[in-house]
């Protein structure tokens, strides 16, 4: 569906992206993670047409819209704070694709209040097509934006940071609300985040940005579990970091055993309840580390001063130039 | 004791109210009032009269054939200016954005000789034009390009503010969903910017009718032909003909109260807090 292939971007003297690729699949949900300035965003407007690549090509559907503007590339894109058109009707904002075709894809205006409408009830705010966008709420603003993208029916659905102006309840379902429309209609969908958990929550597959450069693609499962650099390690999930000789130990708060012969000892500083598990942090005897633990809830909570033995059963070691040097499970 | 630093004394609060009441009476509205009660004071007979003179007419309909042309000229060079700043980068952004500010910091006076300077007898293109026939010094075209540069920055300083801090979402949106440059500045841009467009409108078309010194410069002062308002009211006052040139004058200042009101509506209704700006 989308192939990308050594995409490079400069803003003046800063480069924002350095030759990625990229191939996503028909019917794929992608999640662009990573931190401002990882250029997830550059590379998403650069493949809705909005923003153009000094280097490389972009194909679409085997078609190369390396030079093609956005007008002509069929793609939706849904904004970060919807973009709506403030001073026209829901119904209207919906409609505004379909009203600005020239030529015979122009369909009547009965048609296109029907298609309004109809996607109106798709994304569930039937009946509001009168109202203006001041009189919604952010999450509902949000599908009127989605609503409007899905109505020239494109073959690709970007989104960016689509979730992040609304709140945390509101956030969580229009996440899965949105993950059941992109099941239901099996469109294309890339959206960009730097909400690790919205990524490994939404997407079929993850692609971890960092510094304009792809770190990691992956399926949520593995680019968590098997993270391949030290960034997509710290980036998504908690890790702890230890040193080693000739590098790092990474390892999960929860990917520990306790045990009276640990070979660490963590020196309790701070202890909280994390949903089901309690955390405990504080500095390792000896190396003076910083390190966070996850313990069953159904034990006694850690006592600060207390002195935690442990050692981690699952681990992976990275090499002083971030390549990873084994998988460690002991 | 925070609330010492922001409280004042009820004396001092209505001694401060009272000074600036008294500044206000005294140098508005005292003024505002003295034109006109002069306008009226033979009468309102003597006041029409002073009005229905041909070149008080003459005056009249030639200032408004200037705000007619050079107001929809800088609306769109406003417009045009305020796009290209907000949605564009380009070298010399920067020094476009300076240049607009241009007639503010300049006096009017040396704007006016600015066109005399190019276009009169003895100006750059002065020959050429001589040549050619053309009249600009001296005449109705001078006097256009001259409130033309006055009143330029007036939509564009309305303009830029507002559009940067909308952004280009709107714009890209409407791209993305397959409107062309058009579509997309008549349909969402220009909504967008309608009511501090009108704000701009409204102090641009004030000041085109009110302007006195780079017209006084390039206009000749031609009775019946070249003389606007302002420079009419000047030449009556200066013969002694003092009804006259307060009935022209309080024109103006009716002009200037329908513009505040005006203003002060769009304030209220839409919110607009321009003020600050100028």
């Amino acid at each position: 569906m989308i192939h990308l292939r050594g995409i490079t971007k400069r803003f003046g003297d800063y480069a924002a992206l350095h030759g990625i690729d990229l191939d996503v699949a028909p019917g794929e949900f992608i999640a662009l993670l990573g931190p401002s300035g990882s250029g997830k965003t550059t590379l998403l407007r650069i493949i809705a047409g909005l923003e153009f690549q000094d280097g490389g090509t972009v194909l679409l559907g085997g078609e190369d819209v390396s030079r093609t503007p956005v007008a002509d590339r069929h793609v939706g894109f849904v904004f970060q704070h919807y973009a709506l058109f403030r001073h026209m009707t829901v119904a209207d904002n919906v409609a505004f694709g379909l009203s600005v075709r020239r030529g015979k894809g122009r369909l009547p205006k009965a048609a296109r209040r029907a298609r309004a409408e109809e996607l109106l009830r798709l994304v569930q705010l039937e009946g509001l097509g009168s109202r203006y966008p001041g009189q919604l709420s952010g999450g509902q603003r949000q599908r009127v934006a989605l609503a409007r993208a899905l109505a020239i029916e494109p073959r690709l659905l970007l989104l960016d940071e689509p979730f992040g102006a609304l709140d945390a309840k509101v956030r969580k379902d229009l996440r899965r609300w949105l993950r059941d429309l992109h099941k239901a209609m099996g469109l294309t969908s890339i959206f960009v985040t730097h909400d690790q958990e919205e990524a490994l929550e939404l997407a079929d597959r993850v692609v971890v940005m960092n510094q304009g450069r792809i770190e990691q693609i992956g399926a949520p499962d593995a680019v968590y579990m098997n993270p391949e650099t030290p960034f997509v390690s710290h980036f998504v999930g908690e890790t702890n970091r230890l040193p080693a000789p000739g590098g790092e130990i990474h390892f999960r708060p929860h990917e520990i055993t306790l045990a009276a012969d640990g070979a660490e000892a963590l020196l309790v500083d701070n202890v909280f309840r994390k949903g089901a598990v309690w955390r405990a942090e504080g500095l390792l005897e000896g190396s003076g580390q910083f390190v966070e633990l996850d313990l069953p809830s159904s034990g006694e909570a850690p006592r600060l001063g207390e002195t935690i033995r442990f050692h981690p059963h699952r681990a992976r070691m990275f090499n002083a130039a971030g390549d990873q040097t084994q998988g460690e499970t002991r | 004791m925070s609330t010492r630093a922001t409280t004042e004394s009820p004396i001092m609060r209505a001694g401060l109210i009272t000074v600036a009441l008294v500044f206000l009476g005294f140098f508005l509205l005292l003024p505002l009032l003295a034109v006109f009660s002069e306008a009226l004071r033979e009468g309102a007979g003597p006041f029409l009269d002073a009005l229905h003179t041909p070149d008080a007419l003459a005056a009249i309909r030639l200032t408004l054939l200037i705000a007619a042309i050079s107001v929809p000229l800088n609306m769109i060079f406003g417009i045009a200016a305020s796009w290209a700043i907000t949605k564009f980068q380009f070298p010399g952004k920067a020094l476009l954005i300076t240049l607009i500010d241009l007639p503010f910091s300049v006096s009017p006076v040396v704007s006016g000789l600015i066109f005399v300077l190019l276009f009169g007898a003895n100006g750059l293109f002065g020959a050429w034009l001589a040549e050619h026939d053309l009249k600009i010094i001296f005449a109705v075209p001078g006097i256009v390009l001259a409130t033309v540069f006055i009143t330029f920055p007036f939509v564009a300083r309305e303009l830029i503010p507002l559009m940067l801090e909308q952004g280009k979402d709107d714009e890209e949106a409407a791209i993305s969903l397959g409107a062309n440059g058009w579509q997309t500045f008549w349909h969402v841009t220009l909504p967008n910017i309608r009511w501090g467009l009108l704000y701009g409108v409204l102090l641009c078309n004030a000041r085109a009718m009110g302007e006195f010194g780079a017209v006084s410069v390039v206009s000749g002062h031609i009775r019946g032909e070249t003389n606007t308002m302002p420079l009419h009211v000047e030449i009556l006052y200066n013969e002694y003909d003092f009804v006259g040139a307060f009935a022209v004058a309080s024109l103006l200042a009716l002009l200037a109260l329908v513009t505040l009101v005006a203003k002060t509506v769009l304030e209220w209704r839409f919110g607009l807090h321009a003020g600050a700006r100028h």
